[in-house]
């Protein structure tokens, strides 16, 4: 093997919009290693929601990222109402699930543009930004921001979607329908399009199963997993709907994936907004006491992928401890394996092809040895193993 | 009128840097450049350098791992720079204010010039800073 280069990504470069560091090392055009460096974005938000008390963590756990910003409310939620043992209102179940889809559908249309953009075609990039809007707007209308909901709380939500707000949702989900009808059109016959993705960044099977990815990610590449139906939350059983797949793997089929999974969506939607009309209006919150001691799992999947939120109480008003698993913090590391043996300008696509979210990632870990239960590799064992490496060169050179 | 001000008559061209943000004031610059807001026929644009840019755009809190290159990037950029703090967290530190890897508002670290507050703010508020800050006399 020749010379490696190595290319720079980062941490500050007009490709991301978030900051996280790439060293691609490089042999000629083919990418022969890859290592990436995040850490930038950690805000300890574990920490801050310790400090919170149980509804206030709902407004920390939103700001994790600024687009899955229902998924990690509503795996939290799950969590503190399997501690509590809850049993939440119909209607605060539809529109849970109502306010969940609305969100898949604007961050798989925020995905389509990036990866446009990303693959220098603008036009996608304007047009799916462009159909993104009305769908903003109806956040704004129903739940009062563009971003950052709000809308959750332990035992229900905190709005309820009036005979209105209903009839205009739908009209926006007609007109969003027939322009995802245009956009699967537009990138689904493209000549370019299938030229640039199509065997690219490929992900087998077995390579889900080895990192543990989740979401569009696993099952682009025929692994069919999916938290809605496999364990079902809110609303999602009393619907009839179904999981997309492709067994391809390459960039193509998770663009195929997002798309296709927009039109189950819409449905989705549709369906609950139909059930809301049976519900009585204003039930949207069951009475919560206390929260007891104990542990609770809540899972939620989110557009990416599944998250999942760990919650221990004591008891007391706040959490005793939270922990977030946000799904790029499985699939960012398939990079290793979509990047390398591709090009350099490949490499690009291959990682946004994830649809990576490096603030929902930027969480500590601790790796323990699972034999000796010995926590691998603090600060202080890196110290000591470069103070032997320096000692072992010192009596190589004899100095 | 300032100097400062004097100079940035014409069309601005942006650097967005995310110094520790939630992705949510950042998409929300995105769409500014998208057909509904479209502030390219201002002559807006973002563009790929601190060293070509008139404004610099800063989203989320200064973590501790941030600050050395938030300093490195506003010591790179061409002097006069406007610096816009856009949404809760550059201003305050908003609900990450308590959190330990907090380095402090952004106004302690480099001169500030606007402030957009919001979580996230509008883009229509983001316009509207800068064009408050275009009329300062």
């Amino acid at each position: 093997m020749g010379k490696k280069t190595v290319v720079p990504i980062g941490p500050y470069h007009p490709l991301l919009e978030e900051p996280e560091f790439f060293k691609l090392y490089c042999d000629g055009e083919t990418v022969v290693d890859m290592e990436w460096e995040t850490g930038y974005n950690h805000r300890g938000i574990e920490k801050i929601c310790e400090s919170k008390t149980f509804e206030q963590v709902f407004y920390v756990v939103e700001r994790i990222c600024g687009i899955c910003s229902t998924s990690h409310p509503f795996a939290y939620a799950n969590a503190v109402e399997s501690i509590a043992k809850v049993e939440i209102p119909v209607r605060a179940k539809l529109i849970r699930s109502i306010v969940g889809e609305l969100e898949r559908i604007h961050s798989h249309l925020l995905w389509v543009g990036l990866a446009g953009h990303f693959l220098g075609y603008n036009t996608v990039f304007m047009w799916a930004w462009k159909y993104r809007e009305p769908v903003l707007d109806m956040f704004e209308i129903i739940t009062g921001n563009r971003n950052s909901y709000a809308m959750f709380t332990i035992g229900g939500v905190r709005r309820d979607i009036s005979a209105e707000q209903a009839t205009q949702l739908l009209k926006v989900l007609d007109d969003v329908k027939i322009k995802t009808d245009l956009l699967v059109g537009a990138v689904m016959d493209d000549p370019v399009l299938h030229a640039r993705l199509k065997g690219v960044g490929i992900l087998t099977a077995k390579d889900i199963h080895d990192f543990g990815a989740v979401g569009p990610t696993a099952r682009a590449s025929g692994v069919d997993i999916d938290v809605r139906r496999d364990d079902p939350y809110a609303a999602y059983d009393m619907i009839k709907w179904k999981v997309i797949t492709t067994p391809e793997g390459d960039v193509f089929a998770k663009a195929k994936v997002r798309l296709l999974e927009m039109y189950e969506s819409i449905s989705i939607i549709q369906q609950c907004l139909e059930l809301l009309k049976k519900e009585k209006v204003g039930d949207i919150k069951a009475k919560v006491k206390e929260i007891p001691a104990g542990i609770g799992i809540g899972h939620a999947e989110a557009p990416r992928g599944e998250v999942f939120h760990f919650v221990k109480s004591d008891g007391s008003n706040s959490p005793v401890r939270h922990k977030i698993r946000a799904p790029s913090y499985t699939c960012i590391p398939t990079f290793r394996r979509s990047c390398i043996g591709g090009t350099i300008s490949d490499a690009a696509i291959a990682t946004a092809a994830v649809d990576p979210c490096y603030c929902c990632t930027e969480r500590m870990t601790q790796v323990y040895d699972h034999r000796t239960g010995k926590r691998l590799m603090n600060a202080e064992e890196l110290i000591k193993l470069s103070q032997q490496k320096t000692e072992e060169i010192r009596k190589k050179i004899k100095v | 009128m300032g100097f400062k001000e004097k100079c940035f008559k014409k069309s601005l061209w942006v650097f967005h840097l995310s110094a520790g943000s939630c992705n949510n004031c950042d998409i929300e610059i995105l769409d500014l450049l998208t057909p509904k807001y479209d502030v390219e026929r201002f002559g807006m644009k973002l563009v790929g350098s601190i060293r070509h840019a008139d404004v610099l755009l800063v989203t989320g809190i200064v973590t501790k791992k941030t600050l050395p290159r938030v300093l490195e990037v506003y010591n790179q950029a061409p002097k006069p720079i406007v610096v816009i703090a856009i949404g809760a967290c550059p201003c305050t530190g908003g609900i990450f204010a308590s959190g330990y890897n907090f380095a402090g508002p952004l106004d302690k670290v480099i001169p500030v010039d606007a402030y957009v507050p919001g979580c996230p703010p509008k883009p229509e508020a983001m316009l509207a800073g800068v064009v408050k800050l275009l009329n300062k006399k």
